[in-house]
């Protein structure tokens, strides 16, 4: 099982600043519908990156939806994230596939050369490295995305490069 | 003349590779130079491993062009597209000469894929043209029973293609015997299963055939509402999905009153997945509908008596639906005529791992894993040593070289421990360790365990353990056996198939390769020479010439040297990846 809690340090002196006033319109269209604790969560992670504390409490005072319930579905689907992202957000792929053509190797040359661990974002906030489960690229193993952007046939050394260049091509 | 046509394979796979700078760049220079052509996009083709694929048909034939770039694109459209004169060594397949990838092809038959690379999956009245949507109006036009509609497909052999191989006949005469007002259809397209992507490709290359599917399943068993259900991480999908709902909708093939019959409502939405392996089971997957965890519950009631919102509820795979047109519009014997016995009709495989030609292939039931991966799949990469395929995932198992002449059916396959599954088929080469892999799977169907029974939630941590422990050499006398027991105890005591074959890469990879787990344990070896904690990459000082060959390709810097001196590798930097193992010309790194 995998189980993400809200970290206690964010608890204990919740800094977080989130303009929760985009929420109303999105929570507003799922209204007296059936259903609706996943997309509603989905579209409020579409416009944060990640589900911040306190659109818990707002979500589930417009919506009648108990709290620990979307606690629970947060905790239970690995689309979701309680902790903010980096800009962008590098997959690996950690499909059979892509695990038999040397996976790891990607994802430990990557973390090496952005000195962070898996799951984490880097100081400058520009990317977070996560290992996924098979994105479906499966022939073009092994693989990573960046956002929607898949790179194929990788190996640990074009990995960071490609890492490398992709900020590089961004930055500005 | 008829107009040359020419398409380009924009399914996922064929994107990531380049496939839409492919397109692009032929769209600036048919408007720039105001050429006369048909350009249109397509889905997969599957011949993955030469993507991206363009396809050109004028008067003289098909040609398919594979790994095209820009500056191949450049030549075909100045030789092929401007005069006529096919590019001949870019082509790997067309009908007017033979090629050396055509046994590819030869042995496949496309029933679920006869549109998949044909059609613009965006165009619903290019799928119409290719036969499509005439199956519901066959059985409009000819009155023909809900309960024909069933026999049709019990008698075609149909069985269930997400993996459990259940007759979908059967399982839509229970949904229709359930007396309700209200009835649902789900597609399950939560295609969870690491190394499988058949499903992607339908609903990318061919999202009609499954409306359809789901239509006529409808119809069958007297459903109103239609919900597909589809992981969030195939965004492709979902977005031409959503077209194709839209036009059915505008040609009142989706909504009320559909097919001009007075009084037949049946609408589709899609439903994203949030990212739950075990939400491909169907009371999971319908919890998750609901909007809660996915955890599954007991059967009975079964969904066809109490599925979706307590109604009646009929699930099938996208390739089971995609499969049911086809059988309503050319008879049952055009589906059954393929295949054995027990297990009819043809069946998709993602063919991938350590091979030479990776893609998606459908072969008729009954072909040999040895064909598959000899005759289609061109052999193993580097004319290593062929060792096992993994079938079915982290619920399958591995099998080996000697039993490679196994039939491809459902019994045949489960008889040697692993399952037919969804179709993932990975290749395994002689460098693949077998340990590794069993812990592999069981990492992911550790994590994915919802949590609600005690042996799925910890058995499966604790096998991991073990088996992470045998990996780093650490592995005990009686390990092996250890294993064995929580498995048949995790297999028993799950309720659902998630736990009840979680075990089983673990089982099969014991039952044929136990030589490897002993090396393990009581050698501290890795016969595959794979596991990072068993094995060290030194330079052999005697054979290093200074190239710096190795130091430019480590991708983590951990190798040292001035040119023309011997280099070194810095053991605690290393993470074992090979890349100096293998890029050396002289033979100086070894590996031990």
């Amino acid at each position: 099982m995998r189980i993400q809690r809200i970290a206690l340090e964010n608890r204990e002196d919740n800094h977080e600043v989130v303009d929760l006033s985009q929420l109303d319109s999105v929570i507003e269209k799922f209204k007296n519908k059936k259903g609706i604790t996943i997309p509603v969560l989905q579209a409020v992670q579409q416009i944060y990156g990640y589900l911040p504390e306190k659109a818990f409490d707002l979500i589930s005072e417009k919506t009648g939806i108990k709290k620990s319930e979307l606690y629970g579905v947060a905790t239970f689907y690995a689309q979701f994230r309680l902790k903010p992202v980096g800009k962008h957000i590098v997959k690996v792929c950690h499909g059979t596939a892509c695990h038999v053509q040397g996976a790891n190797i990607i994802t430990e040359s990557i973390l090496e050369a952005l000195k962070i661990s898996d799951g984490e974002t880097t100081p400058d906030g520009f990317y977070t490295v996560e290992s996924v489960a098979c994105l479906g690229c499966c022939s073009l193993a092994p693989v990573l995305m960046i956002d929607d952007e898949v790179f194929g046939k990788l190996s640990g050394k074009t990995a960071v490069n490609i890492i490398k260049e992709y900020q590089l091509k961004h930055n500005n | 003349m008829e107009q040359m046509k020419v398409l380009v394979g924009l399914a996922s796979c064929g994107i990531a590779a380049g496939a839409n700078k492919v397109y692009d760049k032929i769209l600036a220079i048919k408007e720039q130079e105001k050429l006369n052509f048909e350009l249109t996009k397509t889905g997969c083709i599957g011949m993955c491993y030469r993507e991206p694929l363009v396809e050109i048909i004028d008067d003289t034939g098909s040609y398919l062009y594979g790994e095209i770039d820009d500056v191949k694109i450049t030549e075909i459209i100045e030789k092929h597209i401007k005069t006529g004169e096919p590019v001949k060594e870019y082509i790997v397949k067309t009908d007017l000469f033979e090629n050396e990838d055509d046994s590819y092809w030869k042995n496949q038959v496309k029933i679920a894929l006869r549109n998949c690379g044909v059609i613009n999956p965006e165009v619903i009245e290019e799928y119409e043209n290719a036969g499509g949507y005439l199956a519901v109006k066959k059985i409009l036009n000819n009155n023909i029973s809900q309960e024909t509609v069933i026999q049709t497909i019990i008698d075609s052999g149909l069985r269930g293609r997400g993996g459990g191989g259940f007759p979908t006949g059967l399982k839509w005469k229970f949904a229709f015997n359930s007396k309700s007002d209200e009835k649902y259809i789900i597609c399950n397209a939560d295609e969870g299963d690491p190394g499988a992507f058949m499903d992607r490709s339908v609903l990318e290359g061919d999202p009609h055939s499954v409306l359809e599917g789901m239509t006529i399943a409808a119809y069958a068993i007297g459903a109103t509402q239609g919900v597909i259900y589809c992981r969030a991480e195939y965004p492709l999908a979902i977005k031409r999905l959503n077209i194709a709902i839209e036009q059915a909708r505008t040609k009142g093939y989706l909504g009320k009153d559909i097919y001009g019959k007075k009084g037949w409502n049946f609408d589709i939405y899609v439903k994203e997945g949030a990212g739950a392996f075990v939400c491909g089971e169907e009371t999971a997957l319908m919890a998750s509908v609901e909007g809660r965890r996915g955890m599954p519950r007991k059967r009975p009631p079964f969904p066809a008596v109490s599925g979706l919102w307590k109604k009646p509820t009929n699930i099938n795979n996208v390739e089971t639906f995609a499969n049911v047109p086809y059988i309503v519009l050319n008879g049952a014997q055009s589906f059954n005529k393929y295949g054995t016995e027990k297990s009819k009709g043809t069946k998709v495989f993602a063919l991938t791992g350590k091979i030479k030609r990776g893609g998606l292939v459908e072969v008729p039931m009954g072909i040999s894993i040895k064909d598959i991966i000899f005759k289609l799949g061109g052999g193993i990469q580097g004319d290593k040593k062929f060792k096992a395929v993994q079938l079915g995932g982290p619920s399958g198992g591995c099998i080996p070289d000697y039993l490679a002449e196994t039939p491809v059916d459902y019994d045949s396959i489960l008889a040697t421990g692993a399952i037919m599954g969804s179709g993932g088929m990975v290749v395994m080469d002689e460098t693949t360790c077998m340990v590794d892999m069993a812990r592999f799977f069981l990492d992911f169907t550790q994590k994915e365990s919802c949590g609600k029974c005690t042996f799925c939630r910890i058995g499966t941590k604790r096998m991991l353990e073990i088996l992470t422990r045998i990996c780093e050499g650490e592995g005990k006398e009686g390990d092996i056996e250890l294993l064995e027991e929580l498995a048949y105890q995790i297999k028993d005591s799950s309720l659902c198939g998630l736990g009840q074959t979680a075990p089983n890469p673990v089982l099969t990879t014991i039952k044929y390769f136990r030589n490897e787990y002993e090396a393990h344990i009581r050698d501290k070896k890795c016969p595959a020479k794979s596991c990072k904690k068993l094995i060290t990459y030194t330079v052999n000082p005697e054979k290093c010439t200074g190239c710096t060959v190795c130091a430019k390709n480590c991708p983590v810097n951990a190798i040292s040297g001035e040119r023309k001196q011997v280099h070194f590798i810095d053991q605690e930097v290393c993470i074992k990846c090979g890349v100096c193992f293998s890029k050396c010309k002289f033979e100086a790194i070894n590996l031990s």
